[in-house]
């Protein structure tokens, strides 16, 4: 019996959220996601009023607009059964954050505590929901794990990718130097200080050319493009791959 | 006393309490002994030591410990602290030794002129290679820390597993005395360019000596 | 947001030389708390950082009494407690004691609260000859800067610096190797010790039920400040306390290994009152400061009240990617690195510097490390808000504002959402690359957006994955 099928023979329900940096300049994460979830026998949905999670408000200072565009999020899936999010970060922002958001305002509080247990960010979700480790992948490549903070410092995830990627077929994982330390992105850090952003990413891409790795792959988009953005710069071979994209390769 | 009042007062509105309000029973203290026989203790305090460049010593009696002392000192001029222990098992009467002193003056000059400071410490802690000296009027604070050397003689009964065994023996250190030190290795300071320097401002090399007591202690 | 500050950190990143010496240096003391924090070292790590928060949210909570408690201790054991609102009355106090007492030569440790109030600099206007005798802090007084570091106050000197430092300033022969320089200054350090009148240190904590002033180093110097001169003042924020000296085994097991890796450092001294009768040495003397200078109104502050936790190990600076970057000096106040950055804005005030709290990516790794489990990055979010909010009252973020409300008007209209995302992939043409952005108007390639694209590439929006889900949805269903 295929995974995503409970006792009822219905297959479970699965809302996306892509999150809207996935939805406008990374389709193909979203598109790679799906298609792991519907491999695993998911019924995958894509809630078209989803737009935010509101981070960059939040994160900018900006609570009243973080709010508004929380409170929409909140609405689009009141009545998702599972919501699955490419992203450790914006997975913590509704997990971790929207509590302190709404502090104030005990209705929207309940929405959260009540969507909160149907959150997953991908990887935890193929793990812990899921239950799989290997979903068939393959990849003849030496790939090198890169730690977004919220996702690993926030939400603690660590191993869990570490070991969806070690079923990946001809796959070879290799570790790079102090690799929970930051890219440098950190939204609207990297507008208000590019400088310092730049020269985080910097030791970031140098800890990643020692891995000799063909691809860098994390379970978040914005530190992709970061760390891409510097691969470029130096004119290092390196590619960038979400979690999700690595799963789907067969 | 404005001030005094001035700030009691803003920390009780912060606070939104009223003058004369007891504390809050506090979460209680946490401390933790293993069960280490003396082998283990022992075992583990000079491990600790000789990782910081300091050197701890089994001396099997008093003889045994003023053997160590006699041969480390070799006549060069020491301070002995007025400790009975050191004088019952003849530290003081080693050449060289001095621990009496007209004044206190006197006793603060041959402190900085001395080569070695040698003391008594009433426990040394098994994991991390420490002393702990109270200052006592037989015992002086800067015997310790002026003299380039610092030698030590620990009771074998002082040697206690560590930190959290010393505050539930003493869970009150400040009554009888003004001033506990731990001290854990030779003085040392990394403030230019990380780089380990030893004997900064104390001294530069310590010698611990757990002494097993065979002898009768006066 | 002034942009001083920015043009000296665009100076420090410029550095390669400083650069390179503040990234091995923090990576240094981050290898060493690793080495024992970790659970093979310290199995309790984690409950003794749980335990060591629990104490000083109770401490606070009832710090009134504690205070009192202190107080009372201090006094029975022949001491004295001054209380000081702030950095002024503390000058005051120790210039009338200076006076009282005939005293020329003070000699001083480390302590980051006498740095706050510029205690020395104080002193030494009323003529008292100040000396620091912690070396890095020796070395920082001579250069005549400001320490780098909450522990390691030269890290940003080499030897070469301090070699001529010391020849100048103290007229000896020039000397490169660190061994001969930490000789001269022994040599001259150990003359003032003995010679000095009073001897000031801070306090890394104060002990209630034994009315204790505790301080923890490595050199020696602060045994000695408070042992060699007739007179000793510990200068202490009111946020020091712990209840019971039985507190100290978690303090203490937390503070040295998270600051340098020791699991104890070399020298720890518990202090309480001048010396007793019948001892030959330490203080005739000792009196406790206990400083306000806007404690009590962080106090205030229900919910960022955990800013006073700290124990200034300095372990977020250490393992922050901005400070390692930055380095000490580019924080406005005498507290850098990440508790820096959320105490700077609430002691001094929240548009003094209002960019402090943002430069931050929020990557925890402070939080993560700190013993007493301060949410370093809730608070930096919280003083963004408070920030926006004072700007947004002072009209001063009028664009920035307008842009977010316009953000989450689209935000929150899928439709609106929709069309826009449709208009830029037509402006985005397949030709432009990943300088897609470069192309679009002037107006909306100016400033913070043009140095952004200095570094990293949006990539082309084409069809967003709403499209293509559609397609592929009517494909499944032909």
């Amino acid at each position: 019996m295929p995974l995503g099928y409970n006792f009822s023979f219905m297959p479970a329900r699965v809302s996306l959220f892509v999150t809207c940096l996935v939805d406008q300049f990374f389709p193909r994460v979203g598109l790679a996601m799906a298609e792991v979830l519907e491999r695993l026998g998911y019924r995958v949905e894509f809630p078209e009023a989803q737009t935010c999670c509101g981070q960059p408000a939040f994160n900018t200072g900006y609570r009243e607009e973080a709010r508004c565009v929380a409170r929409h999020f909140l609405s689009v899936f009141a009545d998702a059964d599972y919501i699955v999010a490419p992203s450790g970060s914006c997975t913590s922002m509704i997990a971790c954050h929207y509590e302190e958001l709404f502090r104030r305002d005990p209705a929207a509080l309940s929405e959260v505590r009540r969507l909160k247990p149907r959150l997953w960010e991908f990887s935890q979700f193929l793990l812990q929901v899921a239950g799989v480790e290997d979903v068939g992948a393959r990849l003849p490549a030496v790939v090198t794990y890169h730690d977004s903070c919220h996702a690993l410092r926030e939400l603690g995830i660590r191993e869990g990718p570490r070991r969806l990627l070690a079923r990946v077929r001809e796959l070879q994982l290799r570790e790079m130097p102090a690799g929970a330390e930051c890219c440098g992105f950190g939204g609207t850090f990297s507008v208000k200080f590019p400088e310092i952003s730049a020269s985080m990413v910097r030791a970031k891409i140098e800890a990643i050319r020692q891995t000799g790795a063909d691809y860098v792959v994390s379970v978040d988009v914005s530190c992709l493009m970061q760390i891409q953005g510097a691969l470029n710069r130096a004119g290092l071979p390196v590619g960038t791959l979400h979690l999700a994209e690595v799963l789907a390769r067969q | 006393m404005i001030a005094r009042e001035h700030i009691l007062h803003k920390v009780r509105t912060a606070l939104g309490h009223s003058a004369g309000r007891a504390a809050a029973p506090p979460p209680p203290a946490r401390l933790r002994i293993p069960a280490w026989e003396f082998g283990e203790r022992w075992k583990r305090f000079a491990a600790a030591l000789e990782k910081l460049g300091g050197k701890a010593v089994l001396a099997a009696g008093a003889a045994a410990a003023r053997q160590y002392v006699a041969t480390l000192t070799g006549g060069r001029p020491a301070v002995a602290s007025a400790a009975p222990a050191l004088a019952a098992w003849g530290i003081t009467s080693l050449p060289g030794v001095r621990s009496e002193f007209r004044d206190d003056a006197e006793l603060r000059s041959a402190c900085a002129s001395a080569d070695f400071g040698i003391t008594t410490a009433e426990y040394a802690l098994a994991d991390t290679g420490s002393l702990a000296l109270w200052a006592s009027p037989e015992q002086t604070r800067l015997i310790s820390v002026l003299p380039p050397v610092h030698v030590a003689l620990v009771p074998a009964s002082g040697l206690i597993t560590g930190l959290d065994e010393l505050l539930t023996l003493v869970p009150r250190p400040l009554e009888n005395s003004s001033a506990l030190v731990l001290v854990t290795g030779p003085s040392r300071t990394a403030d230019i360019e990380q780089i380990l320097v030893r004997g900064v401002h104390g001294p530069g090399e310590i010698h611990v000596i757990v002494v097993e007591e065979r002898e009768e202690r006066s | 947001m002034t942009n001083q500050p920015l043009v000296r950190i665009r100076e420090t990143l410029g550095d390669a030389r400083l650069q390179e010496a503040i990234y091995a240096a923090t990576g240094r003391l981050i290898e060493h708390r690793r080495q024992v924090v970790a659970p093979e070292a310290l199995p309790d790590y984690q409950e003794l950082r749980e335990q060591a928060r629990r104490i000083k949210e109770h401490t606070l909570e009832n710090l009134d009494a504690y205070l009192e408690q202190f107080e009372a201790e201090v006094r029975a054991r022949g001491g004295e407690v001054v209380w000081a609102r702030d950095g002024a009355e503390v000058a005051d106090f120790l210039v009338e004691l200076g006076r009282r007492s005939g005293a020329r030569l003070i000699v001083k440790s480390k302590s980051m609260t006498a740095e706050e109030i510029g205690l020395r600099e104080r002193l030494e206007a009323q003529h008292f000859e100040v000396v620091e005798t912690d070396l890095g802090e020796y070395i920082i007084q001579l250069a005549h800067e400001r320490p780098y570091h909450i522990v390691a106050p030269a890290l940003h000197k080499t030897r070469y610096e301090v070699g001529e430092i010391f020849s100048q300033k103290l007229g000896v022969p020039r000397e490169n190797e660190p061994e001969r320089q930490t000789r001269i200054a022994r040599a001259v350090l150990r003359q003032k010790f003995l010679a000095a009148d009073i001897g000031i240190t801070g306090a890394n904590f104060l002990v209630a039920d034994c009315g204790a002033v505790v301080l923890v180093e490595n050199e020696g110097n602060a045994r000695l400040t408070t042992s060699a001169p007739r007179i000793h003042v510990a200068v202490a924020g009111i946020e020091k306390l712990v209840p019971r000296a039985q507190d100290l085994a978690v303090f203490l097991k937390l503070l040295g290994r998270s600051a340098t890796g020791q699991p104890l450092t070399v020298y720890t001294s518990i202090l309480s009152g001048p010396r007793r009768a019948g001892e030959r040495d330490g203080p005739e003397q000792f009196y406790v400061v206990l400083l306000d200078n806007g404690r009590t109104r962080v106090l205030a502050e229900r919910d960022k009240r955990e800013t006073l936790y700290c124990i200034r190990c300095g372990a977020c600076a250490n393992h922050c990617p901005v400070y390692r970057r930055i380095g000490g000096h580019n924080y406005p106040w005498v507290y850098s690195g990440p508790i820096g950055q959320i105490a700077s804005p609430q002691f001094q005030g929240l548009t003094q510097d209002p960019w402090l709290p943002f430069a931050s990516s929020l990557c925890g790794a402070c939080a993560e490390v700190c013993p007493v489990k301060i949410e370093i990055p809730r608070l930096l979010l919280e003083l963004r808000a408070e920030v926006v909010k004072a700007r947004t009252r002072e009209r001063q973020n009028r664009w920035e504002r307008a842009a977010f409300r316009l953000w989450a008007w689209v935000m929150t209209r899928p439709r609106v959402y929709e069309a826009l995302s449709l208009a830029a992939g037509l402006l985005a043409s397949e030709e432009a690359g990943p300088n897609w952005l470069r192309r679009l108007p002037a107006l909306l390639n100016a400033g913070p957006l043009r140095a952004w694209l200095d570094y990293r590439d949006l990539p082309l929006p084409g069809r967003s994955f709403r499209q293509l889900w559609r397609r592929r949805t009517a494909k499944v269903r032909e």
